[in-house]
């Protein structure tokens, strides 16, 4: 069944821009990306969308559909009211380059920022060995996709442009927290560091970024929680404090 | 300018262009958790109708000021003076800094009261007012880390009201194996917060989660998939606990005062 469905589109650059309506046919099944390609194709010949497998695995049609960060890949055009317009923005996160597309370099700066895996010394290429156990954890940080919903949609830095020095953001922690878990590496300063370089401080666990997550990464739970109570470990634990440990442990 | 209106980014002048209803989660929150407080604190300042006939409430136990009604001390252990500097210092203001010490440092609730409190952010993608923002990196939020001492603490006030609860076993001439509505509700309030404790993250650190090697240890393993699946429902555990141990203090002051007569089924 096709139906005429009200769509506003954010048109614009850096420098200016606004949200335009048009009227365009949606098909049932259609996803947001798909009535883009068809305004796309139709009317508005020069917009410009990031998009790549359609298959919400590539990370690439991130935008802001009704005010909230999603894949416009996954979000199903039936979930919104008949008489619903359905409003379309770029990422509000970070800077827009034209209508729908933003740079997120901010994000590949931040990836470089954090420590790579650290291979035991003893151990040759090839002979190391895990058990399941002990990758499962390190496993859901991996479904990871890069659509950076999760920086989106975080206010340390969405609202606050001046916290992007000092903030990896949530993509970033379920990587330091992926290696800082990880059985076989031997960084040691990954909690600290975490702490006092990539703000792991900074977060206050409102948990917006497990929210938008399209690959349901319990991020806040499983990677910035663990993070921030292994820095409680070094720096904070009344129990490690009376044994005197705290001294030992600064040293890694 | 900053935030979503910085230089560089989209120029939409809305601070959030949701349809939904996204306003409602923390106005409930709030409406809730004010009640609460408002609730709590007239009743730490109030220091009576708290024991009657075994049953003592969970905002007084346990009862360390010499103002205590003798029955509702345990162990004749009451070191604390009635009185500091001349004020009558009720016994529920000796301990409350522990379990509101727990609440206040919990993971969950801090997401509850950062977006309904402090509106930071009020919910996802809705612009925040703050013009500056530092986390929990500096004092006094830096004080979140404390959350582990609170945990160790709560877990000592959960054996406490354990006991209270089997206590509450005990018919009102004192003799065993009698159960009442206030066993019932006083068993339920300890059970909550049991289930609270355990799910809670630091526990769930603690446990296990700060191993790199599960498959070293396994028990802590074992342990550690346990309190992860209650962990999984630490938020309504801590709705429950908070509603149980609320409920629990009603309770007993409305026993106390004798508006409510404690039924006994045996």
């Amino acid at each position: 069944m096709t139906r005429k469905l009200n769509l506003r589109i954010w048109r614009g650059d850096a420098t200016n821009g606004a949200l335009q309506d048009v009227i365009v046919e949606a098909n049932e099944g259609e996803v947001v990306l798909d009535v883009i390609h068809r305004v796309q194709a139709t009317q508005m010949g020069d917009l410009a969308v990031r998009w790549n497998c359609k298959a919400g695995k590539c990370g690439s049609c991130s935008m802001e559909i009704n005010g909230k960060p999603r894949l416009a890949c996954m979000t199903q055009v039936a979930s919104y009211g008949d008489d619903e317009t359905i409003t379309v923005t770029p990422l509000r996160a970070f800077p827009v380059i034209k209508d729908l597309v933003t740079d997120v370099s901010f994000n590949y700066r931040k990836a470089m920022e954090i420590p790579a895996y650290e291979h035991p010394k003893e151990l040759a290429p090839g002979d190391a060995r895990m058990e399941q156990i002990d990758v499962e954890r390190s496993q859901e940080f991996r479904k990871c996709i890069e659509c950076f919903l999760c920086q989106d949609t975080c206010h340390v830095i969405r609202d606050h442009e001046e916290n992007k020095k000092s903030f990896a953001g949530p993509r970033f922690f379920i990587r330091i927290a992926e290696l800082d878990m990880h059985p076989l590496d031997t960084l040691k300063n990954r909690k600290r560091t975490a702490q006092e370089e990539h703000g792991l401080g900074m977060c206050n666990i409102t948990k917006c970024c497990t929210e938008v997550c399209p690959e349901h990464i319990k991020i806040t739970d499983n990677a910035i929680i663990p993070m921030k109570e292994r820095v409680v470990d070094i720096k904070y634990d009344p129990a490690r404090m009376f044994a005197g440990l705290l001294k030992r442990e600064k040293r890694n | 300018m900053s935030g979503v209106f910085s230089p560089g980014r989209a120029k939409i002048k809305e601070r959030t262009l949701r349809t939904d209803k996204w306003w409602l989660e923390p106005a409930i929150t709030f409406g809730v958790l004010f009640s609460f407080v408002i609730y709590a604190t007239f009743r730490a300042f109030e220091g009576a109708n708290y024991y009657k006939d075994h049953l003592i409430s969970p905002f007084y136990s346990p009862c360390l000021s010499e103002a205590c009604v003798p029955e509702a001390v345990i162990l004749g252990f009451a070191p604390v003076s009635a009185e500091i500097l001349n004020f009558a210092l009720s016994p529920a203001l000796i301990i409350l800094i522990f379990p509101l010490g727990f609440r206040m440092t919990c993971y969950y609730y801090r997401k509850a009261y950062y977006r309904s409190f402090w509106l930071s952010p009020p919910a996802c993608a809705v612009a925040e007012p703050h013009t500056k923002y530092t986390g929990e990196t500096r004092a006094p939020l830096i004080l979140q880390n404390a959350h582990r001492w609170f945990f160790y603490a709560g877990l000592v006030f959960n054996v406490i009201l354990t006991y209270d609860a089997i206590i509450s076993f005990k018919s009102v001439e004192g003799e065993w194996g009698h159960m009442s509505v206030g066993s019932v509700v006083l068993t339920l309030s300890a059970t909550m917060l049991w289930l609270y404790s355990l799910s809670c993250h630091t526990c769930r650190h603690t446990i296990g989660g700060r191993l790199k090697n599960f498959s070293k240890h396994p028990l802590r393993y074992k342990l550690w998939t346990r309190v992860s699946f209650l962990n999984h429902y630490h938020q309504q555990f801590a709705w429950y606990s908070l509603a149980a141990v609320a409920f629990a203090d009603i309770y007993v002051r409305q026993v106390a005062t004798g508006a409510w007569t404690n039924f006994y089924f045996f």
